[in-house]
């Protein structure tokens, strides 16, 4: 049992957070920059001082030292100790806890083994790739065998290819170990990715903690500002095509989108995640609907503009410079393109 | 590989040797104005030959290198110790940097006829006047090191298990390491130019003291000989550091 409940936690920008993670749940912390996210994790560590109350498996730890916290901790920077080698960096928190000089090495040895970087074992942090760095340094984290993991952007410096196979990987290896984990990251789609459960945090508050379905369908308004705010369809007919796609009708228009179910009562999508056209697009015509300009709204670097196909009215947000490049007013006829990837769904039960 | 070593050991040392064939020439053909002070280099060599096998030479290096070892030891460790206080504990830090401040830029000569007073004339003094000259830039340099040393790594350390002892030896001592051996390479070599003049001044023994019986006498080429051993030692004792800092540091940095 590895649970941790806050309770009117207080520090810097984080005012009065209440929030419970429970034993073995991957429980992700979606926030903009400055919005609290290190600072909260941080608390967690014992590493900063701070108001209010943190309870690990219900026992008030605030008196307990960083060090004597059992808590696993993935920096951004990593933190790899750059004087030791990659054997050293992860046997570290053995040896100050004055393991057996065997078991540390058998430890070790595991780890290398899990994390697929035997070949890395005398190698210095300077010598290694970001994501070999980023094996090492969850490696490190994981050899205390610590009941709590906190991770802090971890994915932040990497390519997304090797981010995303990161991401899979450790999504497994976090159920397997059964290991309470919080996932800090700014970006929604990591959030969704991994999350059991979302609390996103805002200049310092927890505005909503909910699944990442919830979340995106029925966000509050701080946080539909910060994730966006998606246009979100009833569906009226559906049927299953294959291999995880479904076609759903919604009025006069008809989208496939991939879905776990068989079924989609809404399909929601975000603005930026719509592609808009002046002429009609190559390709096939799924997911391609024509439509009117009815609105345009500009800001400094993006234009947010409404398009209406039949009864639907959808919001499509874009870069400044593509907007104007099509030479667009309103009432005239354009093609939108919904991203297949990005189309969310939810069914009745949800 | 040993010859490229060869090739470059060759022309560093090239332009010593063409330095001292133009002396030994200048000087043999007494091309130079009141040559009797100034020595052919064979005559240098000679003394050096004659000092060492009488060893008069030996006698006094050994005074001072004893002297240097002692103090320059001393006073580093010290400095070292009180440098991870005050760089480790901001309390400390703020007690005793405003003092350390005002003894600092005191040369470390000026401390000469105080200390003189204080230890009398004596092995303690040349010592005394070593320390004080290692013991500060090495402090300095000692919690500029601690301080530089990201505080996220101390955090890592911390999450991982280590005490605050274990921090400061096995994360914060070794990433000073390239600072504290800064200090050390430095003062190696300024114990040296310190310990000639405290032996000039106040000694009777080593290699300072040597120098101003020669001067009395008029030996230039004992002078010579004595400043020879002087460049030399410090060079060595400069090396050794740099030595020793790339043995350590060089993998990681």
């Amino acid at each position: 049992m590895s649970s941790i409940k806050l309770k009117n936690i207080s520090k810097y920008i984080c005012k009065n957070i209440n929030l419970e993670i429970f034993d073995k749940e991957l429980l992700v912390l979606l926030g903009s920059n400055g919005a609290g996210k290190s600072t909260l994790l941080n608390i967690i560590a014992g590493l900063i001082d701070y108001e209010g109350s943190v309870f690990i498996n219900n026992l008030l730890v605030d008196n307990v030292p960083a060090n004597k916290r059992r808590i696993g901790y993935l920096f951004q920077e990593l933190n790899l100790f750059p004087h030791l080698d990659v054997s050293a960096n992860i046997a570290y928190g053995l040896r100050v806890q004055k393991q057996p000089q065997n078991e540390i090495k058998d430890s070790v040895e595991k780890l290398l083994r899990i994390m697929k970087i035997q070949h890395l074992s005398f190698r210095y942090p300077k010598e290694l790739s970001g994501g070999e760095k980023q094996r090492v340094a969850l490696a490190r984290a994981l050899a205390n065998a610590p009941r709590i993991l906190l991770l802090d952007e971890p994915m932040n410096s990497l390519d997304y290819r090797t981010s995303k196979y990161l991401r899979t990987e450790f999504k497994i290896l976090q159920k397997k170990l059964g290991i309470t984990t919080i996932y800090v990251t700014h970006n929604f789609y990591e959030a969704e990715e991994m999350a059991e459960r979302i609390a996103v945090l805002d200049k310092g508050s927890i505005e909503q903690v909910g699944s990442p379905k919830e979340i995106f369908f029925h966000p509050t308004k701080a946080v539909s500002d910060f994730i966006g705010e998606p246009n979100i369809l009833d569906c009226d007919h559906y049927h299953r095509l294959s291999f995880g796609l479904i076609e759903v009708k919604c009025g006069d228009i008809s989208l496939v989108v991939s879905s776990e179910g068989r079924k989609a009562k809404k399909v929601a999508i975000l603005p930026e995640d719509i592609y808009l056209s002046n002429i009609k697009p190559p390709g096939p015509g799924i997911n391609r609907i024509k439509g009117k300009l009815i609105e345009i709204n500009e800001s400094s670097s993006t234009v947010c503009c409404t398009v209406i196909t039949g009864k639907n009215a959808l919001k499509v947000k874009l870069p400044k410079e593509i907007f104007t490049s099509m030479n667009l007013n309103i009432s005239d006829e354009v093609w939108i393109i919904l991203a297949l990837r990005k189309l969310k769904t939810i069914t009745d039960n949800e | 590989m040993k010859i490229v070593k060869i090739f470059k050991l060759k022309w560093e040392i090239t332009p010593i040797i063409i330095f001292l064939a133009i002396w030994e020439i200048f000087a043999r053909l007494n091309l130079i104005p009141g040559h009797f002070f100034f020595p052919p280099f064979s005559a240098v060599l000679t003394e050096f030959w004659y000092l060492t096998v009488s060893g008069v030479l030996g006698r006094n290096f050994l005074s001072s290198l004893i002297r240097v070892l002692i103090g320059f030891s001393t006073g580093s460790i010290a400095g070292l110790l009180i440098g991870i206080i005050m760089g480790w504990n901001n309390l400390a830090n703020k007690a005793l940097n405003p003092l350390i401040s005002l003894i600092y830029p005191i040369p470390a000569l000026g401390w000469l006829p105080l200390l003189m007073l204080w230890f009398g004339i004596g092995e303690i003094l040349p010592i005394a006047i070593i320390f004080i000259c290692s013991f500060f830039p090495i402090l300095y340099n000692t919690v500029t090191g601690i301080k530089n040393v990201n505080k996220n790594y101390i955090y890592a350390a911390r999450t991982l298990g280590a005490s605050d002892i274990e921090i400061i030896s096995t994360v914060v001592m070794p990433l000073s390491l390239p600072n504290i051996f800064t200090g050390l390479r430095l003062e190696a070599g300024m114990a040296w130019r310190v310990i000639i003049a405290a032996e000039m001044v106040a000694i009777s023994t080593g290699i300072g003291a040597l120098m101003m019986k020669a001067e009395s006498l008029i030996r230039i080429d004992i002078i010579i000989v004595c400043l020879m051993v002087l460049g030399i030692m410090c060079l060595s004792f400069e090396k050794f550091f740099a030595f020793l800092e790339k043995k350590l540091t060089n993998r990681w940095r």
